[in-house]
């Protein structure tokens, strides 16, 4: 057992943050946020090109360093920290992911995409009568001589108005929640039958609902390895999302500490009254379990599938409960400035309750990790 | 002793579920529906309808205004309010400033404002707090200079509710800067149209502009407007907060919240259940459910105390605690029925933009308003504060 990180590791975590502390500070955060594409494209590109840190979770012969889940730990934690905007999750993480996992033609023509910048992939999963239910899927892929006809509705796709492709699932056979007959396909975002209604989400992201309408695609789209494959990129794109809540949860408790060192009331900071160091500290204790979960996920990612998935669930579970613990009350410690726009802290809050429902709700990793770990 | 309504309590029942049923604004019922932010005028709607009946200010004596309800008839009516889904009225002139003025204010006072109250031709808001003066409300700046027969007033006030819809203000300033903090403040009405006065928006984390930086700036106030005696403001803002903590509870709004939450639970799927039969969605309803019980009884008691003669004492401190953080746990299990559909966000997205948001008609505001009603445990006396005061009032730490 060895939990430190390597040197390589160690550097690409500082160029990351380095690079953020000067480009995503608060305000310029705030201005990202009211350009019309809702981000600055600009910085996508910088990660990629100048830093190239867009190659370290991927394999040598894909033109990558040849690492994979820690470095996405690492990234997505940094991530975090500024509460940025950026499309490494759906691109990297789950884009990639599913490349790497299916391999072939299509990983090799698209990981050196994604690995320059030129790629953005969003991840159409969901629907609306789905909730955290993968195989709840209507959306179709019908096969249509070599390749299949898409017809559906995908949900609340994180990321759609930046993709150059869209990762989508579809059912080639079987019932609405039948684990057999889901599919995977990589796709141009562009190609005729597909639109799209752009709207920005309460954490700052853009997102869409996304129609395919008699949309044809080619055979080679399809990414071999059925659910089984979906819920290995999902369990990945999880445990990203909780190494996400790690540093948003310890910027919370940092930044809330130092606000009740400054903030004065009754002729003292408030960061005196012992109610609230007790707090302080619990929020501390909580942001360690996220860590702590984060990086127990991330470990686990290569487990046989039910181990997997037992500690996915366990993950994010905890992540739930802690991020949302740390979040009502770096809110509630701040006071009425706390629930406003004005202060970073408020917007941290936004994306760390979104992460607590995102790829499924406290309770459905519960659920899925009694039915996977205790007997009927 | 019995819980049960009398005959006559229930005649009167009925009486106000028909009147609401009757005469409750339609345009106002689809705003709501719709979710869409009201306006100053959605607010007013009900509000004339409530007073051209007589059933505005159920709680002021029957001489300035009041209906000479019982306990239980008040209690019936915000229950069938609640029920019915009306808006609450804005409390500032109505349950806060006007029990201020009818208890210490001169008939002359009493003469100008309450009936404007009433009928809503003032729109008040509350300039208490400050920049510096939060949980700490005595260590007020803003002051008040004797200028001849007016006061010149300079400083700013912060987190004004609906001040950029106001007519008048209840500030309280600081009149004397040398003795103890509390026995130098004094409790004065402002016109806010006065020359001086700016409001500044504050943006909440749903998107919502509810509350208001107000700065004043050689601000001339008559000194007629002081309700009280100067210096001594201190006892009216007691008063007032005491007041503002009775209401606090917000027993029948959350069991309307609650009933919402069902309601969503039943149709919102979860795979081939409805999601109130997700055994673990069902048993943090059923926990609310009792939770709430559990605050309605204690209101109850307090209400049968006061009904008895004893004022609402600080152990309302815990109808602040309890009813704030079941509102909390409320906005919380919407946006986790909304699901996905809890991310979109659809206010000021593209000035004027009337598109339908999408994904249930509910979900797009369960964010927002989660994320807006953290509030309550932070205004009103915070939590912390509240939880100081039974330590030291109830249990005498
Ligand atoms: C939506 C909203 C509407 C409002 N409307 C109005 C209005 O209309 N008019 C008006 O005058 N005011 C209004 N307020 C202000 C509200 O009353 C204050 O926010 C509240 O008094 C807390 O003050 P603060 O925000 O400055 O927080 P602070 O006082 O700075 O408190 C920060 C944190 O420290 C804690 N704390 C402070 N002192 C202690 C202590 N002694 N022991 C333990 N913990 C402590 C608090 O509980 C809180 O958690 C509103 C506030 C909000 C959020
Ligand atoms: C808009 C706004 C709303 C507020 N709402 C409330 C509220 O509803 N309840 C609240 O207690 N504080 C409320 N506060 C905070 C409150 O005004 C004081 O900051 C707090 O009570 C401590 O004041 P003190 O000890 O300096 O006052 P002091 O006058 O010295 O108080 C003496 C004691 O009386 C207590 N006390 C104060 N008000 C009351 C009351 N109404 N009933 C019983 N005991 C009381 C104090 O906590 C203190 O222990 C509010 C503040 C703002 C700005």
């Amino acid at each position: 057992m060895d939990l430190s990180f390597t040197e390589t590791q160690g550097m690409l975590r500082e160029t990351l943050a380095r690079f953020l502390a000067d480009t995503y500070d608060f305000e310029s955060r705030k201005k990202m946020l009211t350009r019309p594409e809702g981000r600055d494209p600009g910085i996508w590109k910088a990660i990629a090109t100048e830093l190239g840190l867009t190659c370290a979770p991927f394999a040598e012969e894909h033109g990558g360093m040849g690492g994979g889940a820690i470095e996405n730990m690492i990234m997505m934690e940094e991530f975090g920290k500024v509460i940025a905007i950026e499309p490494w999750l759906q691109t990297v993480v789950i884009g990639g992911g599913a490349l790497k996992h299916a391999g072939g033609a299509l990983a090799e023509a698209t990981i050196p995409a994604i690995i320059s910048g030129d790629c953005v992939i969003a991840f159409a999963y969901a629907e609306p009568q789905g909730r955290y239910n993968l195989a709840d899927i209507g959306t179709t892929a019908k096969a249509d001589g070599a390749g299949y006809v898409l017809n559906g509705h995908k949900g609340v796709v994180y990321a759609a108005p930046w993709a150059t492709h869209l990762l989508v699932t579809a059912r080639t056979g079987g019932g609405r929640r039948d684990r057999a007959g889901v599919e995977l396909f990589l796709i141009e975002a562009n190609r005729p039958g597909i639109t799209r209604r752009d709207y920005p989400t309460v954490d700052g992201f853009m997102a869409s609902e996304v129609y395919f309408e008699n949309v044809a695609i080619p055979g080679e789209a399809l990414l071999t390895g059925g659910i089984d494959l979906i819920e290995r990129v999902v369990d990945e794109a999880t445990v990203a999302v909780c190494a996400e809540a790690s540093g948003i949860a310890r910027t919370m408790v940092n930044s809330t500490v130092e606000y009740t060192k400054q903030r004065k009331q009754f002729g003292q900071p408030i960061g005196k009254f012992q109610v609230l160091q007790h707090r302080m500290s619990d929020m501390f204790v909580e942001a360690e379990q996220v860590s702590s979960m984060a990086l127990m996920g991330t470990l686990k990612l290569d487990e046989a599938p039910e181990a997997r998935k037992a500690a996915v669930s366990m993950a994010k579970a905890k992540v739930g409960k802690s991020l949302k613990f740390v979040g009502q009350n770096a809110i509630q410690t701040h006071g009425g400035i706390g629930i406003t726009m004005e202060l970073a802290i408020g917007h941290y809050f936004k994306r760390g309750t979104m992460i607590e429902g995102q790829f499924g709700s406290i309770d459905h990793h519960l659920d899925r990790f009694e039915a996977l770990t205790y007997p009927a | 002793m019995h819980i049960d309504f009398s005959p006559e309590d229930l005649a009167f029942r009925d009486e106000v579920r028909t009147f609401i049923a009757e005469n409750y604004p339609a345009e106002l019922r689809g705003k709501q529906d719709e979710g869409d932010e009201l306006s100053k005028e959605d607010f007013l709607s009900w509000h004339r309808i409530l007073h051209k009946k007589g059933w505005v200010a159920p709680a002021w004596p029957v001489e300035y205004g009041g209906t000479g309800w019982t306990p239980t008839q008040r209690f019936i009516f915000s229950e069938e309010t609640a029920r019915a889904d009306c808006i609450r009225l804005m409390p500032f002139g109505l349950s806060m400033v006007g029990p201020v003025i009818y208890t210490f204010g001169t008939p002359e006072q009493k003469a100008k404002f309450l009936p404007r109250i009433l009928s809503g031709e003032d729109w008040w808001c509350q300039g208490y707090s400050e920049p510096g003066a939060g949980s700490d409300l005595a260590s007020l700046r803003t002051k008040a200079e004797r200028d001849g027969d007016h006061y010149v007033v300079n400083g700013q006030k912060t987190w004004t509710t609906m001040a950029q819809h106001a007519d008048w203000g209840f500030f309280l300033v600081r009149t004397n800067p040398d003795v103890k903090q509390q026995e130098g403040i004094s409790f004065l009405l402002i016109d806010m149209k006065t020359p001086g006065i700016e409001v500044r928006p504050i943006i909440t984390l749903g998107g919502e502009h509810e509350v208001n930086e107000v700065f004043l700036d050689n601000v001339r106030v008559p000194i007629e407007n002081r309700v009280y005696e100067e210096d001594k403001g201190w006892t009216c803002a007691k008063f007032l907060l005491a007041h503002e903590r009775t209401g606090i509870a917000g027993v029948a709004g959350s069991k309307r919240g609650i009933e919402k939450i069902k309601e969503i639970a039943t149709t919102e799927m979860d795979g081939e259940r409805a999601l109130l039969s997700n055994p673990f969605f069902r048993r943090k309803v059923a926990e609310l459910e009792m939770d709430l019980t559990a605050l309605e009884y204690t209101e109850l008691r307090t209400l049968a105390g006061e009904a008895a003669g004893k004022g609402p004492g600080p152990e309302s401190s815990v109808l602040k605690i309890k009813g704030s953080e079941i509102q909390q746990r409320i906005t919380e299990l919407a946006l986790e029925a909304a699901g996905h559909y809890g991310a979109p966000y659809f206010r000021g997205f593209g000035e004027g933009d009337n598109e339908h948001p999408i994904g249930p008609d509910w979900a797009h505001r369960t964010a927002p308003s989660y994320f807006n009603v953290r509030k309550t445990t932070i205004y009103g006396g915070s939590n912390e504060v509240q939880r100081g005061i039974i330590a030291k009032m109830v249990l005498g730490l």
